[in-house]
Parts: structure tokens; sequence; C-alpha cells
């Protein structure tokens, strides 16, 4: 596909997983379709472009759909070339980035949504404690990867600033609702310092929700869930 | 290469290790075999992989990657003879999107009709048989999942082929068979047997009795 062919996304403005997508596209300048879908209300294309999951975000370059966001930030790596790179060209430092961004998604992401939507005081805490268990494993991961840059990538925003500060907003929204610190600075420090850095990034800094803006519509979510799932007696 | 360090940390009926040790096959990559205790996990492969502390570890030269497709990928990265992952961009995001496929969604039905019993159990065959038969619209007609030859998804996922058989057996369910999934069944049957992929895979007799084993520990005790 060339690199020239329209570009459509379809994702959310709320969503985490849409924005790796935006960053990823915003850091090779390429210009896009952004595609607002209504998730209770899903589109054709959606529907087309995802038949298996029929879930966002979905990444179409010409007539080709792209699916799952990790590997949309890969595909944008492979097809877009010019600098930067998102991922590292060495293959250590790739497999790096590759582990911890993975990491993230299947360990620590499930922790947060669990606190934002989760019922209970207990099973809370618990979440708790491992998140932030799992923040100070990716803040050493921080100083081994930037090593002394200012982002994971180094100079610039790679792969795994992508995959962890997409979930900036959700984890301040989080904290709000729970009066409680993820991002420590006392645990955390060097990334609390880096999440500053990072959504003040030109490519970050138009698709990061309002902190505000998010905790609404958050809030509408949780109702929703906890009306569907109601708490066992 | 002469002078590589090349070290794989693995468990003998680890699916997981299996890829890693088909990709290191199929490049001709020599590398030194440990076989760790999961009982009694060893100080290194806890230094190597303190996240997860899991095997498979790849060791090269003294550094450690983990997760099997993580590993997959690295080995594709730095040793370019026979590659796994196919060149161009779009083909290489399918060849990733199946494999999680695979691993996100047939694989815990897959478990879950080996380790549940009743209902649960129903459930996640049917799930399984659903999920494997989206797979299969992945592979189409083709021979293998990289088309004429063996590519990343035949590698990551090739292994369900052999484990399919060994739930069904011992779990007493079908998942594949030719009638429902006939493109899938015969992938099943075609992958194992080229030879660099059986080498590697372990003794049938061997697999059977350990799951057997593993699935009785399972249901003990239950009524």
């Amino acid at each position: 596909m060339a690199e020239s062919s329209e570009v459509k996304l379809l994702g959310t403005w709320w969503s985490p997983f849409a924005m790796r997508s935006r960053i990823a596209l915003n850091i090779k300048h390429v210009n896009y379709a952004f595609v607002d879908e209504n998730l209770l209300s899903k589109s054709e294309l959606l529907l087309k472009s995802n038949s298996v999951h029929k879930k966002i975000p979905v990444l179409i370059h010409g007539d080709k759909p792209v699916c799952e966001s990790l590997i949309i930030v890969q595909y944008i790596d492979d097809v877009w070339t010019s600098d930067p790179s998102i991922l590292p060209s060495d293959p250590y430092d790739r497999a790096t980035a590759l582990f911890w961004a993975a990491y993230l998604d299947e360990k620590w992401f499930p922790a947060l949504k669990g606190i934002l939507f989760g019922q209970g005081e207990d099973a809370k805490k618990a979440l708790v404690d491992q998140a932030v268990e799992a923040l100070v494993l990716v803040e050493e991961a921080f100083g081994k990867c930037s090593k002394g840059k200012p982002f994971f990538g180094g100079d610039q925003i790679g792969y795994v600033d992508i995959a962890f500060g997409c979930f900036l907003a959700m984890i301040r929204v989080t904290e709000k609702f729970n009066d409680i610190k993820l991002l420590d600075q006392a645990k955390t420090p060097e990334l609390v310092k880096w999440a500053e850095r990072f959504c003040q990034h030109p490519a970050v800094n138009g698709v990061m929700p309002e902190t505000e803006e998010l905790a609404e519509y958050a809030e509408i979510a949780i109702v929703k869930m906890r009306d569907a799932n109601p708490p066992k007696s | 290469m002469a002078g590589e360090s090349v070290k794989l940390l693995g468990f003998w009926c680890s699916p997981y290790a299996l890829r890693v040790k088909w990709a290191l096959k199929l490049k001709g990559i020599e590398y030194e075999y440990v076989e760790e205790d999961l009982v009694n996990k060893s100080p290194q492969l806890l230094q190597y992989n303190p996240a997860y502390k899991k095997i498979p570890v790849l060791v090269h030269h003294g550094k450690p990657v983990v997760e099997s497709l993580v590993i997959l990928e690295y080995i594709d990265d730095t040793w370019k003879q026979n590659p796994i992952l196919p060149e161009d961009p779009y083909e290489r995001a399918v060849a990733r999107f199946w494999a999680k496929f695979a691993d996100d969604k047939c694989v815990p039905a897959m478990m879950g009709a080996f380790t549940k019993q009743g209902e649960e159990k129903e459930k996640a065959v049917k799930e399984a048989q659903e999920n494997l038969k989206i797979l299969e619209s992945g592979l189409g007609e083709k021979s293998f999942f990289g088309g004429d030859k063996i590519g990343f998804v035949d590698i990551a996922v090739g292994w369900i082929g052999v484990w399919v058989r060994l739930t069904e057996e011992v779990a007493e369910v079908n998942l594949v068979d030719a009638k429902t999934m006939p493109l899938l069944n015969a992938w099943f049957e075609r992958f194992p047997e080229l030879p660099t992929i059986k080498e590697c895979i372990p003794p049938w007799d061997k697999l059977l009795e350990h799951n057997r084993n593993f699935h009785k520990r399972l249901t003990a005790g239950s009524t």
C-alpha cells in the first residue's frame, strides 16, 4: 500500500487505544480522517472492517483495514519509514519495547479498569496495590529504555511511550474518583515527570482528552456498568 | 553463526517453548537448551524474567528476551535467513493479528474445555469451536497461514493442532473435525508432519500421559 493512499482511523475521542494510533500517525505527520464512532450504534464500515472483533480502533489504509491498537502502531512504523522511528532499530531494544507494551496491556490495564469500574473496597484496594507495584517495574523499565533521555523511546516518543501514555487521562480520572495516587511522586518519580513531558508533546497534545471531559464521560459509563452488573450480596 | 551464545530456558511440554524451538530450528540456529523445573524455579529464571517468572526465556549474549511472541519477533529481527514474518507491512499486520487472536480467543476457550466441567465445559467447547472457525477464515484455502511455506502464524499457532487433539482425547470433547472445519483440520494434520516441526514435538504418548494426569488432578474430588 503506497504511503500516499487515503488513511482513515475509526475510533472514539475517549479511547486510549484509538489514541495510540492517532499519536503514531501524528508522529509520522500522516494526514488522516478521524471517524468518531458511536459504539452503541456501530457503523457499517466498522462492522465490515473489523468483522472479527467489531471493535475500535481500526486503521483503514486505502481499502485495507488494520486492527488491534499495538499492531496498528507497528504497521504505521513499517509503512511510514521516515524519522522518527517509533520502534527501536536494535533487535534487543525492540524486543524490550514489545515486551513492556504487552505487559501494560495484559497485566496493568486490567487492574486500572478494575479500579475505575469495579465495586467493592477490598477488591479495589488489591487492584490498586497491584497497579502501583506494576508501575514500579515500569519506572525501572523507563530508566533502562530511556538511557537518561526524556522518553522511553529516547529523544523522541516511541512505542512504549505511546503504549503507556495513552492511559494518562484515564489514570487521572481513576485517581480523582478513588482519591488515590497511581503515579506517585514517592514511588515513581521519573514516570511523574515523564507523564508531563508526554502530555505536552505536539503529537499528543491534540488527542489526549481533557481530564474533566473524560471524568464526565466515565461517570456515565460507570453508572451504566453498575446497573448492568449489580454487586452480588 | 560462530561465537553466538544462544540459550533457551524451557519446559518439555510447554507449547510456548515449542514455538521458540520451531523458530530456532527453522533458522538453523544452534542453542543450548535448559529444562526448567517449574515447581522449583531456578534463580536464573527468576533473574531473567522477574515480571512473569515464566518460561520460555531466550538468552542471547547474556541478555534475556521473554514472552514467546516477542521472542519470535526478536529471532526474526536478529537472524535474517528464512524469514518468519512477511515483508509486506500489511501482511505483517495480518499475521500479528491472527497470532494474537489465537492466543486471546482460541487458547483460553480450549483451556476451558480441558479444565472445566458440566455447563461451563459445554460453554467453553462452544466458544472454542466458534473461535477456531474464525481462525480457519484466516487460513482460507492456503496450505499454511504463511502461504506455500510456513510463517509467523503457523509457528505461533501450530501447537494448537496438537493440543486440540490432546484436549479432545483427555476431556472427551469434539473441537475440530473434517466436517465442521475442513481447512483447519487439514492444516492441523499437515503442519505437524513437516520434518522440522515434527522433530521438536514431544512424543504423543508422553504428552497424553502428562495431560491425563493433569486432568485427573483437576477433576479429582469433584462430584
